[in-house]
């Protein structure tokens, strides 16, 4: 199946010229929220650069990491479970919930889950997973998938979100008031958490140290599923470590702040070990990180603590959507961490980029993900066979650019046949520049041919 | 102090005025310069679309021409960025590369540009100067305040510079991405120029000619007013064309 490139969803997206200003507008309005809230930590650059240290630190000894968290966990008196793929992990979760005869799931925000089509296997074994973050709720209505890690349904307007609800859980017909929907959807998912005998949730923050691990949620929806239900399963990327509980302090602070401007999650919950006659699991889940971990110029990208903010920034992301990156992560980080998993599925993402950098300087763990950009660009262009016409282009101008003699005879022929040309002519269709956009006027000379003419010694 | 005119070959082709500022203003300040007749191009469009191997040629040609300078100079912060990421060799004793701009503040410290213009100015602010080259600070970043081709305007004779609402988002020219990407590139370039439209801009700079003439494309095929100039010709004081 030929997949959309971006740049295909991107144009049907604009075309909804009103609704992509508003898509824009609304995140950069988290961007800003996002600038106002570091600009009150004056040790805030300080704070990016020890995070990033610490990251690094925990990729070049993830395996001493893990075996130290696996070990402080069980002794706690969790249940720990290793997963090589998606595949593995979707089983684990569904033996746990055979084994201990569950029947009713919430589950709260996971972009671990996506990524491994829990929710869709669990529906094919006969589970209903009601999602409790409320943007996961709204769209797992709709049947669609996040176009943002953190605002899953950002793309949606109040009165899109009054219509599921109407038809799903019955609100009043146009009704969009934010208030009456979220307090309709507060009954609603009530009901869901008493009757829950598991809760699933993703993890933030594991900590070596101490076996135990933090879920941060804005609307307390993790911290109602596990204490209402009697089994715990808690699904982590085995990247999302952190070597002890003092770096916690850190990451905390810069998560909040760069995903929403917050100076903190609403709810940073701590787990440690299953209480009295309650049941804690933790998976572990690899799905491509060790491969990941093994490129070197890539590795870095599993620094990513999942906060969105090259999302928000990323000017190409607001104005083309989430989906139109096709994958479960979308935005800059996504567009790193995806060719890794396919690389001619997802070839076109590298290059949903101006390398405008942006992405890589609000990063709160400094991943230089444009330089990343840079770099699967080469090898997509050398591994897959996407485009051959700009392959050729590019060596046809490699090697002119090699030859100063051709260089100044093509440009001379370029600007002579731009300037007899007929506008018709070169406005065509084929010239996808002049679409929306002139070409400059074409000067009587070139600077060399002034500079020789009135330079030269 | 021996310098290296760097011209971008789209300056060169279609920008010819541009290199003359960018020359006349350098020797204004005294800059013995040498500008290298058999250069072409930095290799960029190449690498930027993923085809670096394809840019072996072009670079040991700009080898050629300008490792023997001690200072290499280009009125674009996009090309200068390759050029030091990718073109110069990582050794103490190659050429320094720099930007137009930040040769001026750092190496001649220009304090008087002896320039007038009495035109109401927007800054466009170009992504590989800012962040690459970090030419000013950019707004993602905590750190201090500071704008070099900024401070070079603000010593203009009646210059109004504009503040827009947003000071340094990307125009959406990206080299091949403005083709590649055609929909979103006319977006992003589009509400570049709504910023400098809403705000009174009557002249747009910035230091690279490529986002300016992506920016100047759509304002030509609007008929909007606002004219495109680039910062060494506002430096230089040339007259609005």
């Amino acid at each position: 199946m030929k997949t959309q490139s971006h740049a295909q969803a991107a144009a049907e997206f604009i075309k909804d010229d009103a609704r992509t200003h508003w898509h824009d507008e609304t995140l950069w309005h988290v961007r800003q929220k996002r600038d106002l809230s570091a600009q009150g930590i004056p040790e805030w650059e300080t704070l990016r650069d020890t995070a990033s240290a610490t990251k690094d630190y925990v990729l070049s000894h993830l395996d001493e990491l893990l075996e130290q968290f696996e070990a402080n966990a069980l002794a706690n008196g969790v249940e720990v479970l290793w997963a090589k793929d998606a595949q593995e992990h979707n089983e684990h979760v569904y033996r746990i919930l055979q084994e201990n005869k569950v029947s009713n799931i919430v589950k709260s925000k996971s972009i671990l889950t996506e990524e491994c089509g829990l929710n869709h296997y669990l529906e094919d074994k006969g589970y209903d997973v009601v999602d409790t973050d409320l943007g996961e709720r709204i769209i797992q209505f709709a049947k669609q998938a996040p176009s943002h890690i953190v605002l899953p349904a950002i793309h949606l307007k109040k009165q899109d979100i009054g219509e599921i609800f109407h038809e799903h859980i019955g609100t009043d017909e146009g009704a969009s008031d934010p208030k009456y929907l979220t307090e309709a959807a507060r009954q609603h998912l009530r009901k869901k958490f008493v009757e829950a005998n598991a809760a699933i949730t993703g993890v933030n923050f594991g900590i070596a140290e101490t076996g135990g691990f933090v879920v941060c949620t804005n609307e307390g929806n993790a911290d109602m599923g596990t204490h209402l239900a009697d089994i715990h399963i808690a699904c982590m990327g085995i990247e999302k470590l952190i070597p002890r509980a003092t770096d916690l302090g850190v990451f905390l602070r810069l998560l909040a702040r760069s995903a929403t401007g917050q100076s903190i999650t609403n709810y940073s919950s701590h787990f440690h070990k299953p209480a009295p006659g309650k049941k804690l699991y933790i998976i572990l889940v690899d799905n491509g990180r060790t491969e990941q971990l093994g490129r070197e110029d890539f590795k870095n990208s599993l620094k990513c603590i999942r906060c969105g903010a090259c999302m928000n920034t990323c000017p190409i992301y607001r104005r083309s959507g989430g989906y139109s990156y096709n994958s479960t992560v979308p935005g800059p980080i996504g567009s790193i961490l995806s060719p890794g998993k396919d690389l001619k599925k997802y070839s076109t993402l590298p290059f949903a980029s101006t390398l405008c950098g942006s992405c890589s300087d609000v990063c709160p763990v400094k991943i230089n993900i444009h330089e990343q950009l840079y770099k699967w660009r080469q090898v997509i262009t050398e591994n897959t066979d996407v485009d051959a016409s700009k392959n050729l282009a590019m060596k046809v101008a490699g090697y002119t650019f090699g030859r100063p003699v051709l260089y100044d005879l093509a440009g001379k022929m370029a600007r002579a046949a731009l300037k007899i040309t007929p506008d018709s002519l070169v406005y065509s269709s084929i010239n996808v520049w002049g679409k929306h956009r002139n070409l400059p006027d074409v000067p009587k000379e070139s600077f060399k041919e002034w500079y020789q003419k009135n330079r030269k010694s | 102090m021996r310098v290296g005119l760097f011209i971008p070959c789209y300056v060169d082709q279609f920008y010819p005025g541009v290199a003359k500022a960018t020359l006349e203003l350098l020797e204004k300040h005294g800059v013995e310069v040498d500008y290298p007749l058999s250069q072409t191009c930095c290799g960029q469009p190449m690498a930027n679309s993923g085809y670096e191997r394809y840019g072996k040629a072009s670079s040991e040609l700009f080898m050629k021409n300008f490792g023997g300078f001690d200072y290499i100079v280009a009125p674009s912060g996009s090309c200068t960025l390759h050029v030091k990421d990718h073109v110069l060799p990582k050794e103490e004793n190659a050429p320094k590369i720099y930007e137009l701009c930040e040769f001026l503040t750092d190496v001649l410290k220009v304090k008087d540009i002896a320039s007038t213009f009495p035109y109401k100015v927007g800054f466009h602010s170009s992504c590989h100067g800012l962040r690459g080259l970090r030419l000013a600070k950019c707004s993602e970043r905590m750190d201090p305040e500071f704008n070099k081709p900024l401070s070079l305007l603000k010593q203009v004779k009646e210059i109004e510079m504009i503040e827009l609402d947003r000071k340094d988002e990307c125009c959406g020219f990206g080299g091949t991405f403005a083709v590649a990407e055609e929909a979103v590139s006319v977006t992003m370039g589009n509400d570049r120029l709504a910023d400098h439209t809403r705000n009174g801009v009557e002249v747009l700079t910035g230091a690279d000619m490529s986002c300016l003439m992506h920016l100047q494309g759509l304002i030509k095929r609007q008929n909007s007013p606002i004219k495109v100039m680039h910062i060494a010709e506002i430096l230089n004081g040339n007259p609005v064309e």
